[in-house]
């Protein structure tokens, strides 16, 4: 059993929530009782957190090549093969995924609407987010990344606030033209790569594996469409259709709209991982596979970066709805990705993915903090609360802290990435650097002008006898918590786990140059 | 230069605040709620004290050591190890940290001591002595700091911990507000801070083509000071954008600083300060973190001292700011405000100080400052404690009776800040005048001369304003209402002893760097001589004499008498009667001054509000424009799902109806296939099969690779 579990770690992680789905449906009565459900679920997602840990100690950052690696052939027609791997590419994002997911289960006990088909779509959603960080087939990849888009649909258009259809078909819409744009870019690469073999050394014409993608072919030999290089034609299809989960200006608007929508947990998964997957793919993808592509969009990457990070700042100053404005936030803390990921340096991609890492973190707490308030005031209008650190003190710190961490205060974890990105992306691009630096300030401003609204001044005498942060909330805000105190003073976990793989990933993109 | 010594100790100078915070923000609530205010005040006064006996003890091994050996660096770990780059959590005591430490947990353990008694009667004194701590932590690490990136750790923190104290009574709005303009304004200098830093850590470890591709020397960078200090030759001659690139990152620097420390254009967060609880006001905004940007700027003396074009932007702005507070000063009715501006105008000789190369008197000023203006500060807390909160002049009068050990201590740091000869003040004061005087400018010939005039100018306008206040509140009758008057007392005995020992230090801490005509041991410059001696290399003295040191100091004296008489002149007698006249004759420049220019209205006017209104604007563009056209595409693309709806009804769907009615007439005529006979029937399934074979073989060919 322990060797089988080892052996098939990435795969057991990955379909444990889909085994979940099963025992809820399966089990008699569990319609009558929501605790049952509720229960199975948070065994079912604390499993792949165990396992989490487990891959974590048995992860060898040293080794730049793939581990714990699943591969055997499974539609052989089409050269498909099943094959799971992590990386230092990746696995920073398997394990951020196991423990939001478990976290944003904690979060969904306050659901009260249907709940086995909640949690049933929640661990279905799970599932395909595990498998999207592990695939390293591309159609494999393809198949999780589409399986999360159907949960997370229903999720917001269901359990959703009030306009709930008109976001989740913004949504489902705006994600599905990325994911067509990413199907062709996938057939295009496919019938352009080179005869190779199957794992198990059967010979195939063409392939999907992303290793092989990467280190067989360079595309050169490809004819132009439509009059421009294939590999600058495929790089723009897969990049528009990363760049609208992460999400990038001018693609962005969806996400305010589903945040605003979506349930506490559902929010919290989308901006903890879900946004976390445009950049994966980037760097899975378009770095690997077409590094000479890569270069040459470097700037345009960075550029739009920017934009990401100064106009969604000002936007967030603009918002009068608390969650709309921490997922403007996000909008803007993605863009330092974007700038850090195209100077291909080593501080720049270490911080691309550290930022990455950190936002996974700090922005579900934001998300979680916003629900904790619109439980008890079933608004999140700022201007219409005041002086709530009278009435809830606990939550005030904890709302400090956590508006701190995202606006970078040195000695919690946000600050080393945003560091780190500045850092490498400087040597590259000095100017943008420095001008991308002011939404550093108007951070800090909207920040603070909300926490001065929010919790500071005459208390709002309607909110005067506020419920008390609970234990179950303190169960999903403290750990995170902890975690960004933490990394601000030692990030050397994750920067260990990752940096080995990403050098070496930067160093074959600067050998494009 | 030599390896310096490890101490593995050092870490423990921030980490006992540190903990003192912890235990009062965790469980300080409880204790507080059990057992009391005393363990809340005894836990922080704890660490903060058991930090300055280390300090003690650091200072003494440095000051057994030979002086080019004086450097005590505890690494703790590799803190952000990325490619090239090696940050290290590491702190250095060196001299100048030294004399920083022992100011920060020295003044800072008065203060603390002191606050036992302000804050006796405030309901959350836990939450008070836990961000006070914290303070003290974040100052530490800013002072002990090996590199730039962890002293930026410690300069937001302080930071931080500013707003949090500003804003302590939160449920005042407007003090709330005060916290918050603090730190944005700090922001902003911070952002100056950051982009310098960038400039002279790339510029240190590599160097960027005529294509402006970046191109590293190799090597691990561990960008502590010792590496930057080495690198300077290979900064030396470089350029960005035409400019030096070491004058531009100074520069970039120095904005940082006008932050932190309060100066043009940036101070104006300093004055709203004071919204926070007086013993914060001495501790964080007068003696320790608004003197971290003089501190920064004395720590990067090796790259100042090789730009006389940012040393001279600095002492230009530091003279400016001196002046232009003074003036404020002269007109301001609140005790806290007048200190205030004051403190801006003292930061801004500590930069002229720095600014002409005398990084040795800038923070000597700092020192001596950080006594008499924390002094000065807990006895306005004295006084409004006394007073019931009063904070206004005009309304004071006639204490000095009845609260004699605040209005001595209050009179000597006076005495002190006004520069009379013997107290601390005006040793640090006159010194820095002397090097504004005689330091050559290489850029400005006249520099000097001007530099000097505005710092003479400061000084006698400094000794003006204290004693007006001096006079208004202590002399006379008192003014106040009889149910305050009633309440009038001494403070206890936790609040009146670091009144006294800070009188003291500022009576004689000036001995320890007497000018150098007196002929007598110059400690202090001694002391500090291994961090700046490299940098003094780099400053040429104007040769400017004995006599014109005697000279100067003598007007410099003549200067701060003739303010001091003038004070006298002015509002010894009947104060407030004297000041209400005087604003009744010069109206418009009272009002002006009393409005402090109006600054902040200007900054309202040209800053804020066009800032909140492009963010209105980019807000509305975000949601009618970029997402009007995402909405734009669905609509579009849901009217021609409707014509495509109703082609497909009537022409594809008629298409199909018409096949399927040929399909029935067809089939009505081939109904006579269906024979009833099982042969036909597997002849048409073997028929099928093979069909399926053929496809099924053409696929693979087609889509299977050929295989």
């Amino acid at each position: 059993m322990i060797e089988f579990v080892m052996n098939h770690l990435l795969s057991v992680m990955t379909f444990t929530p889909l085994v979940g789905i099963v025992l809820i449906y399966a089990i008699p009565g569990t319609g009558a009782k929501p605790n049952v459900v509720r229960g199975i679920a948070t065994v079912v997602t604390g499993i792949p957190l165990v396992l989490g840990f487990v891959l974590w100690r048995g992860f060898d950052p040293a080794i730049t090549g793939l581990q714990f690696e699943e591969h055997t052939v499974w539609i052989r027609t089409f050269n498909i093969e099943y094959f799971m791997a992590v990386d230092g590419i990746s696995i920073s994002m398997v394990l951020l995924t196991v423990l939001i997911s478990f976290i944003a289960c904690l979060a969904s006990f306050g659901v009260e609407k249907s709940v086995r088909g909640f949690f049933a779509m929640f661990l279905l959603l799970e599932t395909g987010m595990i498998g999207v960080f592990c695939a390293l087939d591309f159609f494999l990849f393809y198949v999780f990344w589409e399986l999360m888009l159907l949960p997370m649909y229903f999720l917001i258009g269901i359990w959703g606030g009030p306009r709930k259809e008109y976001a989740a078909i913004k949504f489902f819409l705006y994600t599905l033209f990325g994911s067509v744009l990413m199907l062709l870019a996938m057939i295009a690469l496919y019938y352009n790569s080179r005869p190779t073999t199957l794992v198990d050394g059967t010979p195939a014409a063409h392939t999907f594996n992303f290793i092989k993608l990467m280190a067989e072919n360079d595309f050169s030999g490809a004819g132009p469409i439509l009059g421009i290089a294939f590999p600058k034609i495929i790089f723009a299809a897969l990049f528009i259709g990363f760049s609208i989960k992460i999400p990038m200006f001018p693609f962005h608007t969806w996400l305010p709209d589903a945040h605003v929508e979506a349930p506490t947990p559902i929010s919290v998964i989308l901006a903890g991982i879900l946004l976390k997957m445009g950049v994966y793919g980037i760097l899975r993808v378009n770095f690997t596979i077409l590094p000479e592509a890569t270069v040459w969009a470097a700037p345009a990457i960075a550029v739009f970066g920017v934009i990401n990070m100064v106009y969604g700042a000002f936007v967030c100053m603009a918002q009068k709805d608390l969650k709309k404005l921490i997922a403007y936030s996000s909008i803007s803390h993605m863009g330092f990705c974007l700038l850090a990921m195209a100077a291909f340096t080593d501080q720049g991609i270490s911080g691309c993915v550290l930022q990455m890492w950190n936002h996974g973190i700090i922005s579900p707490m934001l998300f979680l903090i916003a629900g904790v308030i619109y439980d008890r005031a079933h608004h999140r209008e700022i201007e219409r609360f005041g002086g709530l650190a009278q009435s809830m003190p606990e939550y005030s710190a904890l709302t400090g802290l956590a508006f701190m961490a995202s606006l970078g205060l040195p000695g919690l974890a946000g600050f080393i990435s945003e560091a780190l990105c500045f850092l490498g992306a400087f040597p590259v691009f000095r100017a943008l650097t420095i001008f991308s630096a002011i939404a550093v300030i108007i951070t800090a401003a909207y920040y603070l002008w909300t926490m001065q609204r929010m919790f500071l001044g005459k208390l709002n005498e309607k909110y005067a006898e506020m419920k008390p942060v609970t234990w179950r909330e303190r169960f999903t805000l403290y750990p995170l918590a902890v975690i960004i105190v933490i990394l601000g003073f030692y990030p050397m976990p994750v920067l260990d786990l990752i940096n080995p793989t990403l050098f070496w990933l930067v160093g074959t993109i600067r050998a494009a140059m | 230069m030599n390896e310096p010594l490890t101490v593995n100790y050092v870490w423990l100078i921030p980490f006992l605040p540190l903990c003192g915070a912890f235990v009062n923000g965790t469980v300080g609530w409880w204790l507080q709620k059990r057992f009391g205010r005393r363990p809340n005040g005894a836990i922080a006064n704890a660490a903060v004290w058991g930090a300055f006996l280390i300090s003690v003890q650091l200072f003494l091994t440095l000051r057994g050591l030979p002086p080019e050996q004086r450097a005590l660096v505890n690494h703790l770990y590799s803190w952000i190890p990325v490619g090239q780059l090696d940050v290290a959590l590491s702190f250095t005591v060196d001299p100048l940290s030294a004399v920083m430490i022992l100011v920060v947990t020295g003044v800072g353990g008065l203060i603390h001591l002191y606050s036992i008694g302000y804050m006796a009667h405030d309901k959350s004194v836990w939450r008070y002595f836990a961000y006070l701590n914290l303070f003290t932590f974040a100052m530490l690490v800013l002072v002990l700091a090996d590199n730039l990136l962890l002293m930026f750790v410690g300069w937001e923190g302080v930071g931080l911990c500013s707003y949090l104290l500003i804003g302590f009574w939160y449920q005042d709005v407007e003090k709330a507000k005060a916290g918050m303009k603090a730190f944005i304004v700090n922001r902003v200098g911070d952002f100056a801070f950051l982009a310098g830093m960038l400039l002279i850590l790339w510029g240190a470890a590599g160097y960027w083509d005529d294509a402006g591709r970046y191109t590293m020397t190799g090597g691990t960078l561990s960008v502590d000071f010792r590496w930057l200090a080495s690198a300077t030759t290979y900064l030396q001659g470089k350029e960005v954008l035409g400019v030096s690139l070491i004058t531009l990152a100074c520069i970039l620097f120095f904005i940082g600083a006008t932050g932190k420390s309060a100066q043009l254009p940036l101070y104006v967060w300093l004055p709203d300060a004071m919204a926070g609880p007086t013993p914060v006001s001495a501790l964080i905004h007068a003696a320790t973190m608004v003197t971290a940007g003089v501190y920064m700027v004395a720590r990067l003396n090796f790259l100042f001292a090789l730009s006389p074009a940012a040393l001279t932007v600095v002492s230009g702005v530091g003279a400016a700011t001196a002046l232009f507070a003074a003036t404020i000063g002269f007109a301001q009715r609140d005790i806290k405000k007048v200190l205030a501006y004051s403190t801006v105008s003292q930061l801004g000789f500590m930069f002229i100080g720095v600014g002409v190369g005398a990084f040795t008197a800038g923070i000597f000023h700092l020192m001596t400052h950080a006594f008499f203006k924390a002094c000065l500060f807990l006895c306005a807390g004295s006084v409004i404690h006394a007073m019931s909160g009063e904070q206004d002049a005009l309304k004071m009068g006639g204490l000095a009776k009845k609260m004699p050990f605040t209005f001595w201590t209050f009179l000597v740091s006076t005495l002190a800040i006004a520069g009379i000869p013997g107290l601390a003040g005006f040793f640090s004061k006159d010194e820095i005048l002397w090097k504004a005087f005689d330091t050559a400018n290489p850029v400005v010939a006249w520099w000097p001369y001007l530099v000097w005039g505005m710092g003479a100018t400061a000084a006698l306008g400094t000794a003006f304003y204290m004693f007006r206040l001096v006079y208004l509140t202590f002399a006379g009758e008192c003014r106040a209402d009889e149910e305050t008057k009633h309440h009038i007392h001494e403070s206890p005995w936790t609040m009146t002893l670091p009144l006294v020992a800070l009188a003291s230090l500022a009576a004689v801490a000036g001995w320890l760097g007497p000018p150098g005509v007196f002929n007598l041991p110059n400690t202090f410059e001694h002391w500090l001589e291994p961090v700046f001696g490299g940098a003094a290399r780099h400053i040429t003295s104007r040769e400017s004499g004995h006599g014109a040191e005697w000279g100067l100091m003598g007007l410099s004296v003549a200067l701060a008498v003739a303010g001091i008489l003038a004070a006298r002149a002015v509002y010894a007698k009947n104060g407030a009667e004297a000041a209400r006249r005087l604003s009744g004759r010069f109206p418009l420049i009272h009002q002006f001054v009393f409005n402090k220019y109006y600054v902040d209205e200007i900054y309202a006017a040209l800053v804020v509000r066009p800032f909140m209104g492009l963010t209105r604007v980019l807000g509305w563009i975000d949601a009618h424009i970029v997402d009007g056209i995402v909405n734009l595409v669905g609509k579009v693309t849901a009217v021609f799902a409707m014509i495509d709806g109703w082609i497909d009804l009537y022409i594809v769907d008629g298409m199909v109806n018409l096949t399927a009615w040929i399909v029935i007439a067809v089939g009505r005529k081939a109904k006579t296939v269906q024979t009833g006979r099982l042969q036909d029937y597997l002849y048409v399934m073997a028929g099928g099969a093979v069909l399926m074979l053929v496809v099924s073989y053409m696929v693979e060919r087609v889509f299977g690779g050929g295989r």
